[in-house]
């Protein structure tokens, strides 16, 4: 069947079957490979995307279910060749390393901090926690994430 | 001009913004047109011979490619250090383990791939299996030898052992086992297979292109030149994509071959944690013999490691933890006696750290034993007794120069002024918590063992293109470590311009030469020293060209190319001066440099739910020279995770032979909730051999962290641990004993 979506700010027809993962439809039908799939049951966090602004494991998700929804992935977060605050400060600080994890990283800790802007450095591990990564350690990705924090609540909103 | 010295700086990661982007491509991204999918099919069976491979005829086979052992156009093998493992089973042949890959399905998609790999069923004579190290000595059942023995190490220094044990005022003596360790990188194992213009070319994440090269000339009977293997971004290695990536690789070329089309493999999760190597589980029991104060006079060391059912290289990690199993103290009576034995479970393999993790973890549960023990404190006695400058190691090798472990200890010794917090709180509402610290201290050889590095002689290249830019050609994969960006750093810096100029040629073998495989601590400090003297040599070339011509360097470069083309220098490995091993008496120069290391963990455990929660971590660390601060410092921290996970959580758990638990739910591995804020101390003691001072600091971190927290856990309860992982479960058993 045909579904009507928007993804990345823009409306989108797909023509497949409802049942099929979000995951696949992004990555197969929309060429939109920086979602990623590292474990296929919601544990790792590769595969983060936006729903309506709700943070959701996209190899959990039926495309059926996101008709008529706002679906935004890695691919959305830079304004063309301006990186946004977060994706530049998880380079500056070493937020990545194998890279794997780093789009679903930086599509939650997008939302993060439009949700909790004053969030502290547990709150921010806490709130990521649905991320696997097993190259950092997690120290420099927390860094990176605490800096635009900072960052923004000195620049004010 | 003067161009700034990139070395020493925190340049933006050379692919950082295509990973934060989601535009790097991983193998699974790359698109390819017409592409079947490929599926194994497993034994199923620890042990057996394979009787026969039964399609069910109920299944739809059109558009279904079946390949199985006859279909092999080489040897029969999966090359490595022994030609034992093959790449499919034959019918007659003898099953090892049960992820034994017996035959190979591809399909116009996946789901149909999966499909019809379950409607293939194998008849197998089952056999008894050994399951366990103990098993594998008792030698009932016989997998290999006479004995189940792989490979055996021996170290001996000095004088009689026993008598040395006997004539001590203390002999410490602990068994320690630790368990198989998965590496979880985020990306499961995948390779693309074509065969075109009379070539098998291959894509896929991996660690090693040269490893692949070679399992593939011998599997497809190709030569050296119709073998073309790429390194796609690659999510994650740790070691389990140094020698599995060429098992994919040639199930994916066999297909390739017999459907004339382009096959792509791509493991899910569970098939990568049941299949894929991991890190040897061993058992490892020692002695020591110590004076009142805290004198080593004698160490004892019996290593068992459970190689699984085929040799792999389990040789080289046994030599690894053997040349660690001593530790970095003195002590002029040494036996090491290292085993490596077999059993019916999927092969072990190369994971960060290389089976010194193990043995670190006997030598420094031991220490803190001999500490107690003695009534000395634990940073004092290692303080009295570790490797300084000019002392000589179990292998009888003098250490002369980049000797890190006074000032990592003292690192420590400082943080350690910050006392724990309440040893014991809790009670009213919240849970009774007691708590712990423990510290560790350890080496780690950087490079290939012995004379490891001549022998592979790693080749890298730099070259002026033809645009006037430079490039560095080297096979040294990043797998997420960072060599693509410290290698343009070491050759801008060498050669005097911007990083700007610099790129990294990519790691296929139509274009690289072979630097030896990205393993061992070796990438920085060995390849980056032979991309710096290819990088110097270049700039030599090109200063004498511009002096003939009366030109400043500056401007030579765009002018040399122009008039005369691509220009390049190729250097070699050479190992630095006195640099002796010899592998008959193992004796001699281990590795040409170690670096040092030491970790202090506080621990709180929750006394209702046996919980243990690291409260601090603080790792120095002696890295010779940090070419890149921050990658070094996410390099030392990931390391260092890794070691908490395999102390505290991660278990793998198998069943007859199979891993039970193949999913990342109950396989699992820390989350950003479950690591401690890190406090990362880098310590340079350079490397005179190495690009600017760096030595190796890949593994080094995964050492030792795991004995600093059963050392704090020890510390807060007051009763030994000497089994990873440290479940709940477990210290609840063990409180439950002491009670």
């Amino acid at each position: 069947m045909k579904l009507d979506f928007e993804v990345n700010g823009r409306a989108v027809a797909v023509e497949t079957s409802p049942a099929r993962r979000l995951l696949d439809v992004l990555r197969q039908d929309l060429a939109l490979t920086g979602t990623k799939e590292g474990c296929g049951e919601g544990e790792c966090g590769a595969c983060t995307v936006l729903i309506d602004d709700e943070v959701v494991n996209s190899c959990l998700v039926a495309v059926g279910q996101v008709a008529g929804h706002r679906v935004r992935t890695v691919e959305g977060l830079a304004d063309g060749e301006m990186l946004t605050d977060i994706q530049a400060a998880l380079v500056r600080f070493g937020g990545t390393q194998c890279g794997i994890c780093t789009p679903g990283i930086a599509v939650c800790a997008a939302r993060v901090l439009e949700r909790e802007p004053e969030a502290p450095r547990a709150r921010i591990r806490e709130l990521l926690s649905g991320n696997i990564c097993r190259c950092t350690g997690y120290q420099l990705i927390v860094d990176a994430v605490a800096e635009v924090a900072a960052a923004r609540s000195k620049r004010g909103p | 001009m003067v161009v700034q010295q990139s070395v020493g700086t925190s340049v933006p990661r050379v692919d950082g913004e295509a990973k934060v982007r989601g535009t790097a491509l991983y193998v699974d991204d790359i698109a390819v047109p017409d592409a079947l999918f490929g599926a194994t099919v497993r034994s199923r069976v620890p042990h057996g011979i394979l009787r026969a491979i039964r399609r069910d005829p109920a299944f739809d086979w059109s558009g279904i490619v079946v390949a199985t052992a006859e279909d092999i156009p080489g040897r029969n093998t999966i090359y490595l250090i022994e030609e034992d493992q093959p790449a499919l089973v034959p019918i007659g042949g003898r099953i090892r383990h049960v992820e034994e890959p017996v035959a190979l399905v591809a399909a116009p998609t996946r789901a149909r791939a999966f499909a019809a790999a379950a409607a293939i069923a194998l008849e197998v004579e089952e056999l008894p299996a050994v399951l366990s190290i103990e098993d594998a000595l008792r030698a009932e059942v016989v997998l290999h030898g006479t004995d189940n023995v792989f490979k055996r190490f021996e170290i001996r220094k000095g004088g009689d052992v026993e008598a040395a044990l006997a004539a001590a005022d203390l002999v410490v003596e602990g068994t320690y086992r630790t368990g198989a360790q998965e590496q979880m990188y985020i990306e499961p194992q995948g390779m693309v297979a074509h065969y075109r213009d009379g070539a098998c070319h291959l894509i896929g994440s991996l660690q090693c292109p040269y490893y692949v090269h070679k399992a593939m000339k011998v599997l497809l009977a190709l030569p050296d030149d119709q073998v073309i293997v790429a390194q796609s971004v690659t999510g994650g290695g740790f070691g389990g994509k140094e020698e599995y990536p060429s098992m994919i690789a040639g199930h994916a070329a066999i297909l390739a071959k017999k459907a004339g089309r382009a096959v792509k493999i791509t493991y899910d999760r569970d098939e990568d944690i049941g299949a894929t190597t991991k890190r040897h589980p061993a058992l490892v029991r020692s002695r020591l013999g110590l004076r009142k104060d805290g004198t080593l006079v004698a160490v004892d060391v019996d290593v068992v490691f459970d190689g699984g059912a085929y040799i792999t290289l389990s040789p080289v990690v046994l030599s690894r933890g053997v040349l660690h199993a001593a530790g970095p103290y003195r002590c002029d009576n040494v036996r090491v006696v290292g085993r490596a034995v077999a059993t019916n479970t999927p092969p072990h393999g190369a994971f960060r750290g290389f089976g010194a993790p193990q043995t670190t973890f006997a030598y420094e549960r031991q220490m803190q034993k001999a500490a107690r023990a003695l009534g000395i404190d634990p940073i004092e006695l290692r303080r009295r007794h570790m490797l300084r400058s000019g002392d000589t190691t179990a292998t009888s090798q003098t250490l002369t120069y980049s000797v890190g472990s006074v000032p990592v200890l003292e690192a420590v010794a400082r943080a350690a002024e910050t006392p724990i917090s309440a040893k014991q709180s809790g009670g009213g509402k919240s849970p009774p918590v007691r708590r712990g610290r423990g510290i560790a201290f350890y080496f780690h050889g950087a490079g290939f063992t012995g004379s490891g590095e001549q022998r592979l002689a790693g080749r890298a290249q730099v070259a002026l293109t033809k645009d006037g830019s430079f490039e560095v050609r080297s096979s040294s994969t990043d797998i997420g470590q960072g060599a693509l960006t410290i290698f343009t750093q070491i050759a801008a810096t060498a050669l005097g311009v911007d990083v700007a100029r610099v790129r990294i040629a990519e790691q296929t073998t139509a274009q690289v030469p072979d630097s030896g495989p990205t393993v061992a601590s070796r990438t920085c400090m060995v390849v980056g020293g032979v991309v710096e003297r290819a990088a110097r040599a270049l700039r030599a070339r090109i200063e004498g060209w511009a002096a003939s011509r009366g030109i400043g360097y500056a401007d030579a470069a765009r002018a040399l190319a122009e008039a005369e083309g691509e220009v390049s220098e190729t250097a070699q490995y050479e190992p630095p001066p006195g640099i002796e091993w010899d592998d008959a008496t193992y004796t001699g120069s281990a590795y040409p440099v170690y670096g040092w290391a030491c970790c202090l963990v506080d621990v709180a455990v929750d006394l209702d739910t046996y919980e243990v929660t690291v409260e601090r971590c603080v790792h120095a660390v002696d890295v010779g020279k940090a070419i890149h601060p921050i990658i070094v410092k996410g390099q030392i921290e990931g390391g260092t995770l890794q070691a908490l996970g395999w102390a505290l959580w991660e278990s793998v758990v198998y069943k007859n032979g199979r891993v039970a638990n193949r999913r990342m739910t109950d396989c699992i591995v820390p989350t950003f909730a479950d690591a401690p804020e890190m406090e990362t101390i880098l310590v340079e003691e350079p490397y005179p051999f190495g690009p600017h001072g760096a030595k190796g600091v890949g593994e080094i971190p995964m050492d030792g962290p795991a004995a600093a927290v059963a050392n704090a856990i020890e510390d807060a309860l007051g009763v030994p641990f000497d089994s990873l992982p440290i479940l709940p479960e477990v210290v609840e058993a063990a409180l439950r004993g002491r009670r």
